[in-house]
């Protein structure tokens, strides 16, 4: 990871840049893997390695693809580049300084695996009866944070939205043929990722629905469905996948999940526990929990699928507009 | 004993990385490259906090007994799709940039402005 890390510091050409960000990404999730963080290498896997870097080179369609660097480097340069490597190994020196305090990686004993941990571990599976302890910390324990992220996600998609509105639901006859002829002679990638899709679909609904018992849950899924949807867009155009998927069906979804969610806490609150309180939904507590789980990892699923698909059309349909005024 | 820090001390080297990306390129996009792994460095940092020796992934099973902390991982998970929410605002405001300026480079948005 470090010397991909290095790699990038050193390519001026941005295209190469976002494509080692992309083996990083993957690095990362292995590494992940390999500290027992399933759910955490899942997303990173679909985020750090799928969407990012296609995010990335849709952008880079539309501000150019190389880096300027000065073909002279000025003295006053090379001084300030010196005096920044410098600053930066003070500081990581300074916190290698302070790791030096930390307890030992991997120790049980350390602060961090005390005090709510053990609590986690040992009640969840019998407070809220699902082997995934990771769901049930997101989803019931943490509830309020979750539903703060999701909240943040949302308003993240409306502010990109915001940015591009002007041109997002315009039509755009310019340029709309360019990105399919472009696709159709890669007749093997198209049939094979046809292929492939529903796949991709199912298993998000899989790894949607199994979130309690394996890894997986709303954050997951959503974000491989909407690397689905972004693969069919890529290889068919945005005009077909907007036929597939209309934008406005997408922003009703977008808001729908967040409230799927709100609404969940205030039904418990009706019931008589606390916001989010999903052991009052049914007669046994554990049912509650199993069914308040359920539902709002739904309307997390709903809201980033469809936020994630909502930026990627919103950059998408952003390029096109720009490669046809060029 | 100190390569038993080992771990963290990668998490340093990757943060530094990172913030020289930020701070020296001028093109903004390259910034945001080095932002994100400035993002993961700190990732892998409370990944390495939460694991446990001999532990096994958080999912209950009658065969173990010991787990890995399941706090961190579902900081770290919605932490990552959060993250990538807000990279495509900031993607968002430097295509706007681009547009208005003509220019994603810094130093050359510091001289327009002028």
């Amino acid at each position: 990871m470090v010397v991909t890390a290095l790699a990038i510091v050193r390519v001026s050409d941005l295209f190469a840049a976002v494509m080692l960000s992309g083996i990083y990404g993957l690095l990362s999730a292995s590494f992940f893997v390999a500290l027992d963080a399933v759910d955490v290498a899942f997303t990173e896997a679909a985020v750090g390695a799928g969407i990012f870097p296609l995010l990335m080179m849709l952008v880079l369609g539309v501000t150019g693809r190389y880096e300027k660097t000065k073909l002279v480097p000025i003295k006053a340069d090379v001084v300030k580049k010196l005096a920044l490597v410098l600053a930066l190994l003070v500081t990581g020196a300074l916190l290698v300084f302070g790791t030096l305090d930390m307890p030992i990686f991997g120790a049980a004993d350390a602060p961090a695996q005390q005090h709510v941990n053990i609590r986690y571990i040992q009640q969840s599976p019998t407070e809220i009866g699902i082997p995934n302890m990771v769901t049930s910390v997101l989803a019931s324990y943490r509830g309020y944070d979750t539903f703060g992220e999701v909240l943040v996600i949302f308003t993240a998609a409306m502010g990109v939205l915001a940015l591009f509105s002007s041109q997002l639901f315009s039509q755009v006859t310019a340029s709309k043929n360019k990105a399919k002829n472009e696709m159709h002679e890669h007749n093997v990638l198209r049939i094979v990722s046809k292929m492939l899709i529903p796949f991709i679909l199912l298993f998000a609904f899989y790894v949607q629905f199994h979130g309690e018992y394996g890894p997986g849950g709303g954050f997951q899924a959503g974000v491989i469905f909407a690397a689905g949807i972004i693969l069919y867009t890529m290889l068919y155009g945005l005009d077909k996948a907007r036929q597939v998927i209309k934008p406005t069906v997408l922003r009703v979804l977008c808001a729908l999940g967040v409230f799927i969610y709100g609404t969940t806490g205030v039904v418990s609150m009706l019931a008589g526990g606390n916001f989010l309180d999903y052991s009052v939904l049914a007669n046994d507590p554990v049912i509650g929990q199993h069914l308040g789980i359920l539902v709002i990892e739904l309307g997390v699923g709903i809201t980033i699928a469809a936020g994630m698909i909502l930026i990627f059309f919103a950059f998408s349909q952003q390029a096109e507009t720009q490669l046809g005024e060029q | 004993m100190y390569y038993d820090l080992y771990n963290y001390w990668m998490v340093i080297i990757l943060m530094m990385i990172g913030l020289y990306i930020v701070i020296k390129p001028s093109n903004l996009i390259k910034k945001l490259i080095g932002l994100n792994i400035f993002q993961t460095s700190v990732f892998i940092f409370y990944i390495s906090v939460g694991k446990v020796s001999e532990g096994t992934a958080p999912i209950f099973s009658s065969t173990h007994s010991v787990y890995s902390n399941p706090l961190p991982h579902v900081l770290i998970l919605t932490a990552i799709v959060v993250g990538i929410a807000t990279m495509a605002l900031a993607l968002a405001l430097v295509v706007r940039i681009k547009s208005a300026y003509g220019t994603v480079e810094d130093d050359e948005l510091q001289e327009q402005d002028h």
